[in-house]
């Protein structure tokens, strides 16, 4: 038997298992394939720019935390308590680079990738189901997430605005955002068509930044702008994020990581549709 | 092949004269500039609803979050005292002012060009006809002049809306902030037009320069309120010199004569290193 | 209309022209043939007075490119390899655009821009973005565009390539138009067929230097002869079975994937081939082209 033979045989063999198998046409367990090509893909690349993304939040954290800082003195927290300005904005820069770090990848790069490098057009033309696509796409926007807040908790730790051991908490918390918004991020981005309308999530984000109790609580503004906050994702990352840092624990967290896990699946769910109905059909 | 060229009717309606006739060198020559600009215009103009959005929408942002909501923490803990006594939103507006000057000429100022040169290489379709590499450089900023005159006239009216400016130093204030920007915009211009392709450089530069000097240039606190050893990061960048400039004009902040001039002649010797460096790698890289 | 004397391009080390003398007269349709990498966009880049020469002279409309060149510009209309439209603009914009780049005065244009879009088969597209359009009227419009001022040359760098038969026609046609209206043309081309085609004459070049000039049927004449019998046996016999047949017609040319028989009646040296009790696995009789005049004198294909 030739080769062609041979390998044409095990492609049947292996369709055929597939086939059996439930979820079988979204989803070939392998995922992993795709992750392994973004990895391939950032060695080759400009890496000085990935790792820049993690710059910009260390720079508002001097700036505002020390700089501000000073004709501010010092603001009281969530329960009442005295804070430092520094170590109220570091917590909420710490959310804001994960979300970052997980949305830059899962809206412009995907963007790219699916419009103009047409890559999961290949990609779903092989044994790879739209799932695993999305999963690979958003597992490597959830580690640059992850990287980032890594990297901006190791500039917080010494400037002491780490005071309790419960804000490691906060890195699985990061992990946690970094996966909503990259889950999300990439769903939204596969429905969008030109570059004109990606230029809309910029447009989102910055007021969603600027307003999220970022800088100052919210208490300022009134009722109803404050319920439009709470409705927002950044706002529940920089809550939660918040109490970790600060070691203000308590059941109520639980509320925003609900938010968190539905935005995931969300994200998954329409992103896997709307791949099988452009590539797919 | 069915519809293969029709026998057509004669083609030229008018009679050829020839560009001998037609083509006023001289004239061409004189509104070089202004025509690279009315093309750079007309490009810009297919964007005007997002530029009219952001030019409205990033003043509206930044002043309700930083202005409004940091101002009233500043202002309640007595921040003003550190602020030469106004309030912190007042303080702030002639800051706001040059950076959006300038950030608005780094935009023009990045892949415009890059697209000249590279992508679509409009430089070179301009360059086959009598406009020369100072033409485009003329034109280039002639015409990011006009679009940061309107972002920044747009942003103006926002902060006379919330009482941050008042209106007799309106004027002096447009002006400085656009001298600002033009002197940091042809400085951006000779470096672009060293780039050949983009390969992240503007990302780098967003990042590594223009955030920090955003950051680190007394915009939104004093900077001599900054570990002395981080000040002369404000002292090389224009933005403070434009801010400070605003300041001195907006609310009378006291500075000494000498600093007040040398704001001036700091900015203008960006804006003149900047358009000689361009002038020279513009026509250097159209001839090559 | 341009005359260049040991005309001379250096880029550091490199010699990209090398001291060529050529002259173009009022009027004629003038070509420079040759590969990638000849010098023929050079000495192109140098006649639209963009690109300074390092050697020799150059005279263009009786005046020196190196020190007049927007003057020069003012009457040339250029048509890169490449087209450099503006991408963002419309069809109709981007001429009007590029028109007053010359100075052009508004109303002149209005009427000059329905005029040329007519020319270029663009009207009904007046309308949409540049980028939306197809390669060929992307093609017609740099074209259309490069004739706003009406000048007095037209220097077309590759005017055909990547385009399909039709287009290619079409385009053809414009420009004997415009011939017959008098402008010069000067063209590049690495198809023999467009040469042969739209040129009163040409030279070939290769490798910075002029290899040979006249007009298309003279080069033919001279360099080649009447017909050509191209036989294929299969890559790996052709070189063994070129010696069999060396007695064949005035020249043989062994090619890696065929044998070209330059003789004056190729049938009967198709006859003979066949009477060896050789079978080729194609054969074909031609007219000799620029193509063969261009392996005679450098040895190589042009389309390589």
């Amino acid at each position: 038997m030739s080769m062609i033979g041979l390998a044409a045989d095990s492609a049947v063999l292996i369709a055929e298992r597939r086939h059996n198998k439930l979820g079988r046409s979204v989803y070939s367990g392998r995922s992993r394939v795709a992750l392994e090509r973004n990895i391939m893909a950032f060695r080759s690349s400009n890496w000085i720019i990935v790792l820049s993304g993690f710059v910009e939040p260390i720079f508002y954290l001097l700036a505002f935390g020390f700089g501000i800082g000073k004709l501010i003195g010092g603001v009281t927290d969530g329960d009442g308590n005295p804070v430092s300005y520094a170590a109220f904005i570091a917590p909420a820069l710490l959310a804001t680079s994960a979300m970052n770090g997980a949305i830059y990848d899962s809206t412009w790069n995907v963007f790219f990738k699916m419009h103009f490098a047409k890559l999961y057009e290949t990609m779903l033309a092989t044994s790879l189901g739209p799932l695993d696509v999305a999963i690979g796409e958003i597992g490597w926007a959830l580690l640059r997430g992850f990287v980032y807040a890594l990297g901006f908790m190791a500039v917080m730790a010494p400037l002491g605005l780490i005071p309790s051991w419960w804000a490691l908490l906060a890195i699985p918390g990061a992990v946690l955002i970094a996966f909503g918004f990259a889950s999300f991020g990439m769903a939204i981005t596969s429905y969008l068509k030109t570059f004109h309308q990606m230029n809309w999530i910029n447009f989102f984000m910055l007021p969603m930044f600027l307003f999220s109790g970022t800088f100052y609580p919210l208490d300022i503004y009134p009722g109803w702008i404050q319920a439009l906050i709470q409705a927002m994702p950044l706002w529940h990352a920089i809550e939660l994020e918040r109490a970790f840092m600060l070691g203000n624990l308590s059941w109520g967290l639980l509320g925003h990581v609900i938010y968190f896990l539905v935005m995931i699946v969300a994200g998954l769910f329409f992103t896997t549709r709307r791949l099988t109905a452009l590539f797919m059909k | 092949m069915s519809s293969a060229t029709p026998i057509e009717k004669s083609v030229h309606a008018s009679e050829w004269q020839g560009s001998l006739k037609i083509v006023d060198v001289a004239r061409a020559r004189n509104l070089a500039w202004l025509h690279v600009a009315e093309a750079r215009i007309r490009n810009m103009l297919k964007w005007w609803t997002s530029i009219a959005a952001f030019s409205l929408g990033n003043p509206v942002l930044y002043l309700f979050s930083v202005g409004i909501g940091i101002g009233a923490l500043v202002d309640a803990n007595g921040g003003s005292t550190q602020l030469g006594g106004v309030n912190y939103l007042t303080f702030l507006a002639p800051a706001l002012l040059a950076s959006a000057a300038i950030q608005s000429f780094q935009e023009e100022m990045s892949f415009p060009i890059m697209e000249g040169f590279e992508w679509d290489k409009s430089f070179f379709a301009m360059n086959s006809t009598p406009i020369n590499g100072r033409d485009i450089v003329n034109g280039l900023v002639a015409s990011s002049f006009f679009k940061t005159a309107i972002t920044v006239g747009i942003y103006e009216a926002v902060l006379l809306g919330f009482g941050a400016i008042d209106l007799n130093v309106a004027l002096p204030m447009f002006l400085s902030a656009l001298f600002a920007g033009v002197a940091f915009g042809s400085v951006m211009m000779a470096v672009t037009s060293y780039i050949k392709n983009d390969d992240g450089f503007f990302a780098i530069i967003g990042r590594f320069v223009i955030a920090p000097m955003i950051m680190f240039s007394g915009t939104y606190y004093p900077l001599e309120s900054m570990p002395f050893y981080l000040q002369w990061v404000g002292w090389i960048s224009p933005l403070w010199h434009g801010t400070d400039l605003g300041r001195v004009i907006s609310y009378g902040s006291p500075q000494q004569g000498w600093i007040v001039i040398s704001h001036w002649i700091y900015l203008a010797t960006w804006l003149v290193v900047g358009l000689t460096l361009a002038y020279r790698q513009v026509s250097k890289r159209l001839a090559a | 209309m341009i005359i260049a004397r040991g005309l001379t391009k250096t880029y550091g080390e490199f010699t990209a022209v090398d001291g060529i003398d050529f002259e173009v007269r009022k009027g004629e349709a003038f070509g420079l043939l040759g590969p990638n990498g000849a010098g023929k966009s050079t000495t192109m880049k140098m006649i639209a007075s963009v690109s300074k020469r390092t050697g020799g002279e150059l005279t263009i409309l009786g005046l020196d490119p190196n020190k007049r060149g927007p003057e020069i510009r003012a009457h040339l209309g250029v048509v890169p390899q490449q087209d450099n439209l503006d991408r963002e603009l419309k069809v109709h914009e981007n001429l009007y655009v590029y028109g007053r780049f010359f100075g052009l005065g508004r109303k002149f244009l209005k009427a000059k821009v329905e005029e040329l879009l007519e020319f270029a088969q663009l009207t009904e597209k007046r309308n949409a973005k540049a980028e939306e359009l197809s390669g060929g009227m992307k093609r017609r419009l740099t074209i259309a565009r490069g004739l706003v001022n009406e000048p007095e040359i037209l220097m077309l760098d590759e005017p055909t390539t990547g385009l399909d038969p039709q287009a290619r026609h079409i385009l053809w046609d414009r420009l004997f138009r415009l011939k017959e209206q008098g402008v010069t043309l000067v063209i590049t081309t690495h198809y023999m067929d467009e040469a042969e085609q739209l040129c009163d004459r040409l030279i070939v070049m290769d490798k910075g230097k002029i290899m040979a000039e006249g007009s298309p049927a003279d080069l033919i004449k001279r360099y080649a002869s009447k017909e050509v019998l191209e036989v294929r046996f299969g890559s790996s016999k052709n070189v063994e079975i070129a010696e069999q047949i060396s007695h064949l017609g005035e020249r043989l040319e062994v090619l890696p994937d065929r044998i070209l028989v330059y003789s004056e009646n190729g049938e009967a040296d198709l006859q003979e081939i066949l009477k060896l009790g050789l079978e080729p696995v194609t054969s074909l009789v031609r007219r000799s082209s620029l193509e063969d005049v261009f392996l005679r004198l450098t040895g190589r294909t042009l389309v390589e």
